[in-house]
């Protein structure tokens, strides 16, 4: 039951990492200059290099003989634990920044609490991503700032996305008996503060951005981390998942 | 050519010092401290190599070249039995970059990190200190960031303000 409680903890940050970084890859070639496009594939290549630590932990957690591959393309969506955060459409440039930014300020406390883990596993990926995610949440934050406190145009759409998003910020500090039991097992580390950093982080940004920081307690979707998602996680994994579907086993 | 069959440990690392990294070829692995540690161990009667590695990035294309080039590498020198292992924690830093690497990376036109590593506290708007990064061309200190990220994941992308290069920052990490 235990490594059952484990095995769900590690899918839910392996597969947020997996999905926003198929997200970002699919801007790969698109975006609006040269530097976002190379930094978007920059991120992805982070959080999906973090995917396959998280992943590989969990299979060997699961005891099942499933590898990390076999956790990312034989999957389908209702066994997923990702936020429905990061399967929402890339949209506009400012729904993909903002969407980054909810994410960075959330994964960044909690990945330096993790560093503590009891899971020296754990701790260990936490203390290399979290690296990572500083550069992350460094250019999402100042980009948020360039965009909301930019023109009347990039104002109302970072605005928009800000409202649109937001319902969907809730879940990252929902506590179910999975977060209870890794918590009990000091798995999560100081995890405690986590809304109140991201808060005011949030805040922070917002603030030099012009931007109006939507109510806390206004209604949130969930379900993601339970395996109920919206209906773009379908898509996203038929084309991630489409060569394994198609070529069972097929390697190069 | 008759090979001995058990190396001396600083033989199989003077090897491995002579293995480019596949991104940055100037500097090798050893260089960029990805190689922690070569030892024999006994694997059912033949002596095999264990080559302990700590990848850079998390997701860095460039780590499965990496442990493809070292088997090659040792293979070369008569090492038949080579078995690499990945080692993430202490995580990959780039104090681990030895004076000689920052040289030469500053001669090969991308500037060394900065400074020790990054003030990962310091993420907040307030209290933020970016690193001054002398231009590796003509070391002027009027430069600027245009994108913390590059060409691969340890480089951001700079430019210089006085002999208007644009050059690579090898970020700290």
């Amino acid at each position: 039951m235990a490594a059952n409680e484990k095995f769900d903890y590690l899918l839910r940050l392996g597969d947020s990492t997996l999905i926003l970084s198929q997200r970002l890859a699919e801007w790969c070639g698109r975006a609006p200059a040269l530097e976002e496009d190379i930094a978007l594939a920059n991120v992805a290549l982070d959080l999906i290099g973090q995917a396959r630590l998280w992943l590989a932990c969990a299979a060997e957690v699961e005891g099942e003989g499933r590898t990390e591959d076999q956790l990312a393309f034989l999957r389908d969506a209702h066994d997923f634990r990702n936020l429905l955060l990061v399967e929402q459409p890339n949209g506009n440039y400012a729904d993909t920044i903002v969407r980054q930014f909810f994410f960075d300020a959330w994964q960044y406390p909690l990945l330096q609490a993790l560093t503590a883990s009891s899971d020296q596993r754990i701790a260990g990926i936490a203390a290399k991503a979290v690296k990572e995610v500083a550069y992350h949440l460094r250019r999402s934050g100042d980009l948020v700032i360039r965009m909301g406190d930019g023109t009347a145009e990039s104002h109302d759409k970072t605005q928009a996305a800000a409202d649109k998003l937001w319902m969907y910020t809730g879940e990252m500090f929902e506590r179910d008996g999975v977060d209870e039991a890794m918590a009990a097992q000091g798995v999560t580390g100081n995890a405690g503060a986590l809304r109140e950093t991201w808060l005011a982080h949030v805040r922070e940004v917002f603030a030099g951005a012009t931007l109006i920081v939507p109510a806390p307690d206004a209604w949130m979707q969930t379900g993601g981390r339970r395996g109920r998602h919206t209906e773009n996680l379908g898509y996203i994994l038929a084309e991630m998942q489409f060569l394994q579907r198609a070529y069972p086993g097929a390697q190069w | 050519m008759a090979t001995d069959p058990v190396p001396a440990v600083a033989r199989v690392w003077t090897w491995l010092a002579e293995v480019p990294d596949p991104e940055i070829p100037v500097l090798s692995i050893v260089d960029l401290g990805i190689v922690r540690e070569v030892a024999w161990s006994d694997a059912e009667g033949r002596a095999e190599c264990v080559v302990t590695i700590t990848p850079t990035y998390s997701g860095c294309p460039a780590t499965a070249v990496i442990a493809e080039s070292i088997v090659v590498a040792l293979h070369d020198h008569g090492v038949a039995d080579v078995r690499l292992e990945t080692r993430i924690a202490p995580a990959w830093t780039t104090d681990w970059l030895s004076d000689a690497a920052k040289r030469k990376l500053k001669q090969y036109g991308i500037a060394p990190p900065a400074q020790q590593v990054v003030a990962i506290s310091a993420i907040g708007r307030g209290a933020r200190s970016d690193p001054i990064v002398p231009c590796p061309r003509c070391g002027s200190t009027k430069t600027q960031c245009t994108s913390q990220f590059g060409s691969t994941p340890c480089k951001a992308m700079y430019r210089c303000l006085d002999c208007l290069e644009p050059f690579d920052y090898f970020k700290c990490h």
